[in-house]
């Protein structure tokens, strides 16, 4: 009944006894709708995207486009995205360790972290445009906050400055920004607070170390490359949006709406090449940004071993 | 600072070297105390904090609402928009805005197949035959997340322009570039429901038990992935019904482009949308949540 | 639970390999034969070159995408059955509350019934409405008709159709191209928008903008670097300041000092936001500043006056062109003629914007007197920049507005 050719039982060690080259040929074609796929919609949009900026308006090859890093309102539209990224990313880290710590002890499947967790994924993606409308109507011209605050204490907080309603200015977009990198964070980071073996506060407290020492000299460090991971991710993520600002500011100040005013000008044409010249400096910013991400995730993940 | 080695310290209390539990002390059960170790914080300390996320999460949300009572300038309230986009005066325009959301909804439904038909089937196909390729598909559906998609638009006005002249020029072909964007959003869920069973195993053992390879994957692989799969649906929809960067630059009509356009007109009315598609994204993902409880409580109990 | 049924092959265990291998293949060869298949079909309509809209065009003996007037199509007769075959219109960025395009749009559907207008993209700009003929380029819902800048109709000249409509002698010989490629529509005037409950006294001069009394509330109509209209807005401010058309660098001083003051507003003013008060002064083309006052009805803002400065009439002409590749060459053709009859020449100066033919509309009686009165004659010294010019101010534009204003 059972053919005495092969020496194996069905079921054992899968790395076969097959001639390699025929499990190797035919398979990869099973791959092939995905491999061509990513080739055609993103492979060549990214190449073809820093590759633009290499090239002039006629056709041919130049680096002229590359002076217009240096350009003025280029290198402000950058400092503006850095400044709102960074604090927008290190507030949302501070604020998103702070819930995760709080959520810390309690019952994971419980009806407390369910909420959490499905409103942290939710507001993570609750970007754009709707946010923008969000924000509009609690803190721009008309916003029920600025009512209230004008209303208790006489101060418009949108004529602060000389430069307006606070939402339509660069900083001002620090406030959404905040809105879904605190969820972002708990999303990312609360893994890692997980992480923090129960054994160690145990320890730590049976060896008498009050709390503040637990957490400074064993919580924070443990913790830090997970911490400093997470506000390299929020950073990114806040660097690349683009429809929140999209929706609020008119007057560009962060490199995406640099890109979109290179691309969609109507007095200033021909310019559309230095769009890909700016999203090659996004690029850069970004590949350094996820390398050093993931060199940290490789570090906070020796501690879950 | 002793050392309390040698008392008899219950392991999870907090209390203090040389104080005795509380509990012992009047014969209460110290149920709270036991609890807590060194690492949770009390239960003030979570409830403050909780609170003033909560007031700060829900606060732009309830700010949307009622701004979408508001009756224009005069500080009263009323439904009055509500109504509006039911029965239109014919003052604003809200066709693009319902143009948009079928717009939308047509895509989700192209990148819900391109996520089922094209990035499921292949990391089946790594996890089975090449369990190295592992790294490389990985990096490439995350590597969406390292080019955002304004970068990526610059490089899509050129290729839509390709891809236009092949399937023309509607709504849904935009299906193909949010395809891209959903990727990282849709591999997670999967993967991590990959790596919580051992499929390989499995598949083999149904395969030596006589099975065919479809048989393997519907009545092995996929009840297994229902929950990693029906995430990555779920969350896919959430990306494409938020998704406004890369319609706004190929000057396509979406329920997030039409949003834009109808706050010029009518500010009300695009709130009124924007906080309905909110709940509904929150709906799903609740979903999701309790599909995935559900999931883990069903399996235990068989 | 067993969920599998126990069948063994009847060959034996050698053969357990060889039948998953051979599914294995059978599978792989079938998603292999797709994948070639939608790849080879990919190449090849790639490399191909398009030629939908040949075969779009109706099959009558007039080749609709080359004819230069009506003459070519017999008369208007044969002009309005050649396009009626058409059945359809793609026109784009045209809004309606824009010089009453909704009414033009209304009308035209009115008067030839048979043809229905396709309205895209409305809020776009010029840009991309070059852009979508170039991407949609075949397709039958590229644009037809443009309604375009003249700093991106200058760049994109070969995208358009030659056409000299019935009327073409009424139209000045300046706001034409010769040969017919483009032709001037309409032009407005840079207008101070306010809403009178705000601001109690109109102004006169645009250094009255500087005042007090419009402390955060002077708003333009976006980025002069990147809407026309905004940079119109510059362009006035320069003429007000001691610029001219040439010099512009006057008026990106008088908004770095509107600035400083803390009167310039850098939120996009909308109808939505002149309604509620957010943006209560808008520099901007008159016939939108009256479209969003009490001519909007009851979407406008009741209390919103429209002003011309005195001394200034700062326009910008907007041209008409057909493109080239149009899906419905003869029902574009049937537009432009439509546009150019006296009819809708009115309609535009209805909404407050100048037509190209007034001077010619006035001659032959053929205005509306009750609304060239209410609007006011057209102004002798009309400022328009020409390309040279609106080049020059780009650039300055590019190099120190931000600065600016940030």
């Amino acid at each position: 009944m059972v053919a005495i050719g092969s020496t194996r039982v069905a079921g054992e060690a899968r790395t076969s006894s097959l001639p390699r080259r025929r499990r190797f040929g035919v398979a990869w074609l099973g791959l092939t709708p995905f491999a061509a796929y990513v080739i055609l919609f993103l492979a060549v949009p990214a190449v073809i995207a820093v590759a633009s900026g290499f090239f002039s308006a006629t056709g041919s090859i130049t680096f002229a486009n590359l002076a217009a890093l240096g350009d003025p309102t280029i290198v402000k539209a950058f400092q503006g995205s850095f400044l709102v990224s960074i604090v927008s990313a290190l507030g949302g880290a501070v604020v998103g360790a702070l819930i995760c710590f709080a959520m810390l002890g309690t019952r994971p499947d419980g009806f407390l972290r369910t909420t959490i967790d499905s409103a942290s994924s939710v507001l993570a993606q609750f970007g754009g445009v709707m946010l923008a409308f969000a924000f509009i109507a609690l803190i721009g011209s008309q916003g029920i906050l600025s009512k209230w605050i004008l209303s208790i204490t006489g101060v418009n907080i949108n004529e602060i400055g000389t430069n307006g309603p606070l939402l339509y200015q660069v900083p001002g977009l620090i406030m959404p920004y905040l809105y879904f990198s605190i969820p972002l964070m708990v999303l990312t980071f609360m893994p890692a607070m997980e992480g923090l073996k129960a054994q160690w506060g145990e320890a730590a407290a049976t060896l008498g170390a009050t709390r503040l020492q637990f957490w400074t000299k064993i919580g924070m460090p443990v913790l830090a490359p997970a911490f400093w991971g997470s506000v390299l991710l929020l950073f990114a993520n806040a660097f690349s949006s683009y429809a929140t600002a999209a929706a609020l500011i008119d007057q560009g100040g962060i490199t995406p709406l640099s890109i979109k005013q290179q691309l969609t000008s109507e007095t200033v044409v021909g310019v559309a090449n230095v769009a890909g010249v700016l999203a090659l400096g996004m690029l850069v910013v970004m590949v350094i940004v996820m390398v050093a991400y993931s060199f940290l995730q490789r570090r906070a993940a020796r501690w879950t071993r | 600072m002793s050392a309390v080695a040698n008392e008899t310290v219950p392991l999870a209390s907090t209390s203090r070297a040389g104080e005795l539990p509380a509990g012992t002390a009047n014969g209460r059960p110290p149920r709270r105390r036991v609890q807590r170790f060194g690492a949770a914080p009390s239960p003030v300390v979570r409830t403050v904090i909780l609170v003033l996320a909560g007031i700060l999460f829900v606060g732009p949300i309830l700010a949307m609402l009622e701004f979408t009572f508001r009756i224009g300038l005069t500080g009263h309230y009323g439904f009055v928009h509500y109504l509006a986009f039911l029965h239109p005066d014919g003052t604003v325009d809200y066709s693009p805005l319902f143009q948009g959301i079928i717009n939308s909804l047509t895509i989700c439904v192209i990148t819900v197949a391109i996520v089922l038909v094209i990035l499921l089937p292949t990391m089946l196909l790594v996890e089975l035959r090449y369990p190295r390729m592992r790294r490389i598909l990985e990096f490439v559906c995350i590597l969406p997340i390292t080019i955002p998609s304004i970068v990526l638009v610059v490089g899509f006005v050129p290729v839509y322009r390709t891809v236009a002249s092949i399937f023309g020029s509607q709504a849904w072909t935009l299906a193909f570039a949010v395809g891209i964007i959903v990727l990282p959003y849709a591999f997670r869920p999967i993967a991590t429901n990959i790596a919580a069973f051992d499929l390989v195993t499995l598949s083999e053992a149904a395969r030596s038990l006589g099975a065919s390879w479809p048989r393997v994957i519907l009545r092995v692989i996929l009840p297994n992935l229902r929950r990693g799969i029906v995430s990555a649906i779920f969350l896919t929809i959430a990306v494409v019904l938020g998704e406004y960067t890369i319609a706004s630059f190929l000057s396509q009509n979406t329920f997030q482009t039409a949003l834009v356009l109808l706050q010029h007109g009518d500010p009300y009315v695009a709130t009124i949308f924007a906080v309905a598609a909110l709940l509904f994204a929150f709906v799903l993902l609740i979903v999701i949540g309790r599909l995935g409880t559900g999931g883990r409580k069903s399996r235990k109990a068989s | 639970m067993a969920p599998f049924d126990l069948r063994l092959p009847a060959s034996g265990t050698t053969d357990f390999r060889r039948t998953i291998m051979e599914e294995h293949v059978k599978r792989t060869r079938t998603v292999a034969g797709l994948a070639l298949a939608t790849a080879a079909i990919a190449v090849l309509s790639g490399c191909s070159t398009s030629s939908k809209a040949a075969s779009d065009s109706s099959s009558s003996s007039v080749d609709a995408a080359t004819a230069t007037s009506a003459d070519a199509f017999g008369g208007m007769a044969g002009l309005v059955k050649a396009a009626n075959a058409e059945g359809k219109l793609n026109v784009i960025t045209l809004p309606p509350s824009w010089a009453n395009y909704g009414k033009i749009i209304a009308g035209f559907e009115k008067k030839y019934p048979k043809i229905k207008i396709n309205s895209a993209n409305p809020d776009g700009s010029s840009a991309d409405e070059v852009a979508a003929a170039k991407s949609q380029q075949g397709q039958s819902t590229a644009p037809d008709v443009f309604d375009i800048g003249t700093a991106v109709l200058d760049q994109n000249l070969d995208l358009m159709a030659k056409y000299k409509v019935s009327n073409w002698a009424d139209i000045p010989a300046d706001y034409k191209d010769a040969s017919g490629t483009w032709y001037y529509d309409y032009t407005g005037l840079m207008s101070v928008g306010y809403d009178s409950s705000v601001i109690k006294t109109a102004p006169t001069s645009i250094k009255d903008l500087l005042g007090s009394a419009y402390k955060g509330k002077v708003a333009i109509k976006g980025d002069p670097t990147q809407a026309n209209e905004a940079a119109s807005a510059v362009y006035l401010a320069a003429l007000g300041n001691g610029g001219s058309a040439s010099n512009i660098q006057p008026g990106i001083d008088f908004f770095s000092s509107l600035k400083q003051k803390g009167n310039f507003l850098s939120v996009l003013p909308t109808q939505a936001t002149v309604n509620s008060g957010e943006t209560p002064v808008v520099l901007q083309w008159s016939y939108n500043n009256l479209a969003w006052g009490p001519a909007g009805g009851s979407a406008g803002n009741p209390n919103w006056k429209t002003v011309v400065l005195k001394g200034s009439a700062l326009g910008s002409y907007y041209n008409q062109a057909i493109n080239k590749d149009a899906p419905d060459p003869a029902a574009a053709r049937l537009w432009e003629e439509y546009i150019y009859s006296p009819a809708v020449q009115n309609l535009y100066l209805a909404s407050g914007a100048y037509p190209a033919t007034l001077a010619a509309m006035e001659k032959n009686k053929t205005v509306d007197a009750a609304t060239l009165a209410k609007v006011g004659k057209a102004p002798s010294n009309f400022v328009q920049l020409t390309s040279d010019q609106a080049t020059a101010a780009a650039t300055k534009l590019t190099a120190g507005w931000s600065a600016a204003v940030n």
